[in-house]
């Protein structure tokens, strides 16, 4: 079984995103399951998602604890959350920052990637929202869902322009991970 | 009892059937395949989305029911009796405060006879304000007269819709049910679901016909005066509807598997009970991380098996008499406690067992209260504890789980 943590703000849509890799892998015939850290919703404060995904059915419900992948939609959040608490050590981070990789300190052994989100986000999205970048992101650097999944699950939620400008966002991001 | 559907389908083929949904689109698509006549409800977080699909549904014409918007709960829950005994089939949904508002009508609508069926998204009791799940809300409700199922997972709580009101309509039994599934964990939770169908459903729940119903043309009193030389009476044939309810529940739960292939259990469920000597009883959506749990134990050779309650009302002595009865020691796990005594899920089974030869320490642990997340090594502190029992005495009857002492 894989989990992953989602560590986002108040209104960037970490749970959206979760709900997306679930949706996203089952369609590529695994198990999933996603869910709220459920906190009382304020827009900007520190949240959590998380998602599993399995090649059976999936029974466990308490929280993710030891996360396979940890995504940080704000890399703000590196200084008020412990976003690798509990991470595995050949596990993966996917940071939103303009920054390298080599220049994130992190108390982890697993590996950090980088990918500047919030520019591709405004590039192709016009607007500094997050969530399907760095899906595309995590898709990239993890290949724990297939691309073309992803775009079928972030087309059940975003419809006509809409839909395309994120199909356009996650390729971008997924391109500049991979390469 | 074990029951196997008479084509049991591969896994491949049930996820060829299922889609991701969030578990309170699951729970409304199913109330809208049971085709409701009337609908009402007060929205009250983590209830709130199963009521906000429901009412997408009547507005976009999928769903041809009577929405009422009312002020509260209370409203809610009155508008339904008069609703149900106008003959109309009736759904409502709530949580905590909300449960706790419509307290006086819940035993209305159970002493009237009245299959109204309703979801409760279980969530912790005020004060201190918490929205966050434990079961304190429903359980509190146990003697109010419904029938209360609890379910496991979002296709568990999404399939008792239909059962539930198999049976609460059935005229042996007229008697309301709440299907109780806990908070956020079960209706905020995205996982593949097999989604319900009107066609499907109508094969299975035959259409309501009551009997008696408010009719100006044939009048009738419902919930009357009932002097001292009735009442008893009343509660009894209230009670005697309860216990032909266990065998129904299990009927229905059987009906269900041989037309859809799932099977829940019926009064109550097991998983790895046949030869355990620690039996974990439980109910609600924590049964899945124990059932993790249990079969990492089971490869280290810890003889641990489960009993899940799925009917806590009517409370299924029997079964759980004959599911313990070569147990060597009992834990139970539940998400409330009756301050002044204890769990009262423990007491209920203690009871159960008191007049037999199972003569076995049941340990009990309130677990997961205003949301406390439960964890697998709560679930190894539980089964470590209650073997310490068995092996050296009950050192405690009862413990809080994960309770944090730096706090006190």
């Amino acid at each position: 079984m894989k989990e992953i943590r989602f560590h986002g703000r108040g209104g960037q849509g970490a749970v959206t995103a979760a709900e997306m890799i679930a949706i996203a892998a089952f369609e590529d015939g695994r198990f999933s399951q996603a869910f709220p850290a459920f906190g009382v919703e304020r827009r900007g404060a520190p949240v959590l998602a998380f998602a599993r995904i399995n090649d059976k059915p999936i029974r466990m419900r308490s929280q993710v604890y030891e996360p396979d992948y940890v995504i940080v939609q704000d890399v703000t959040l590196l200084d008020v959350v412990n976003v690798t608490g509990g991470l595995k050590p050949d596990g993966k981070i996917i940071i939103n920052t303009d920054k390298d990789a080599s220049a994130i300190k992190l108390n982890t052994e697993a590996e950090v990637v980088t990918i500047d989100a919030t520019r591709i986000a405004i590039e192709t999205l016009g607007r500094p929202i997050v969530n399907t970048t760095m899906l595309g992101a995590f898709c990239g650097a993890t290949k724990e869902i297939k691309l073309e999944s992803l775009e079928k699950s972030i087309l059940t939620r975003f419809s006509g322009s809409l839909g395309e400008k994120n199909i356009h966002a996650i390729r971008t991001a997924y391109e500049r991970v991979v390469k | 009892m074990k029951m196997m559907a008479k084509e049991e389908l591969s896994l491949k083929e049930r996820m060829a059937r299922m889609k991701v949904v969030e578990g309170s689109y699951a729970v409304a698509n199913a109330v809208k395949c049971c085709s409701p006549d009337v609908i009402c409800a007060y929205p009250i977080t983590p209830q709130t989305h199963i009521v906000e699909h429901l009412s997408q549904f009547v507005a976009d014409g999928e769903l041809d029911s009577e929405f009422l918007t009312v002020d509260s709960e209370f409203s809610a829950m009155s508008s339904l009796v008069g609703a149900s005994a106008a003959g109309a089939r009736c759904y409502s949904s709530t949580s905590s405060q909300g449960l706790a508002l419509m307290w006086e009508v819940l035993y209305n609508a159970s002493g009237m006879r009245l299959p109204i069926v309703m979801t409760v998204a279980n969530r912790a009791l005020s004060a201190p304000l918490n929205i966050w799940n434990d079961q304190q809300d429903s359980v509190g409700a146990r003697d109010s007269g419904w029938i209360q199922l609890y379910a496991e997972d979002v296709q568990e709580a999404a399939d008792a819709i239909p059962q539930a009101y198999k049976i609460a309509e059935d005229p042996e039994i007229l008697t309301p049910v709440m299907v109780c599934m806990d908070g956020f964990i079960l209706t905020h939770v995205y996982e593949p679901v097999e989604l319900l169908s009107v066609e499907e459903v109508e094969r299975f729940l035959p259409p309501y016909r009551p009997k008696h119903i408010l009719d100006p043309e044939n009048p009738k009193t419902f919930g009357a005066f009932a002097d001292p030389s009735y009442f008893t009476e009343l509660r009894y044939m209230q009670w005697e509807a309860h216990r032909r309810a266990l065998k129904k529940i299990e009927t229905v739960a059987r009906e269900f598997a041989e037309q859809f292939g799932r099977w829940y259990g019926g009064l109550i469920d097991t998983y790895q009970a046949d030869d355990a000597e620690v039996v974990i009883v439980t109910m609600g959506s924590v049964i899945g991380t124990i059932k993790d749990c249990i079969d990492e134990m089971r490869s280290e050779g810890l003889k641990v098996g489960l009993v899940k309650i799925r009917s806590y009302r009517p409370f299924p002595t029997e079964a759980l008499r004959k599911a313990l009865k070569d147990a060597e020691v009992v834990a139970v796990i539940e998400k409330d406690v009756t301050v002044g005594n204890e769990g009262a899920l423990l007491t209920d089974l203690k009871a159960a067992l008191y007049n037999t030869p199972t003569r076995i320490p049941v340990i009990g642990f309130p677990a997961g209260l205003g949301g406390r997340d439960i964890t697998v090594r709560d679930i190894r502190r539980v089964v470590d504890k209650t073997i310490a029992a068995r092996d050296t005495g009950i050192e405690s009857e009862m413990e809080f789980l994960g309770l944090r002492e730096d706090l006190l």
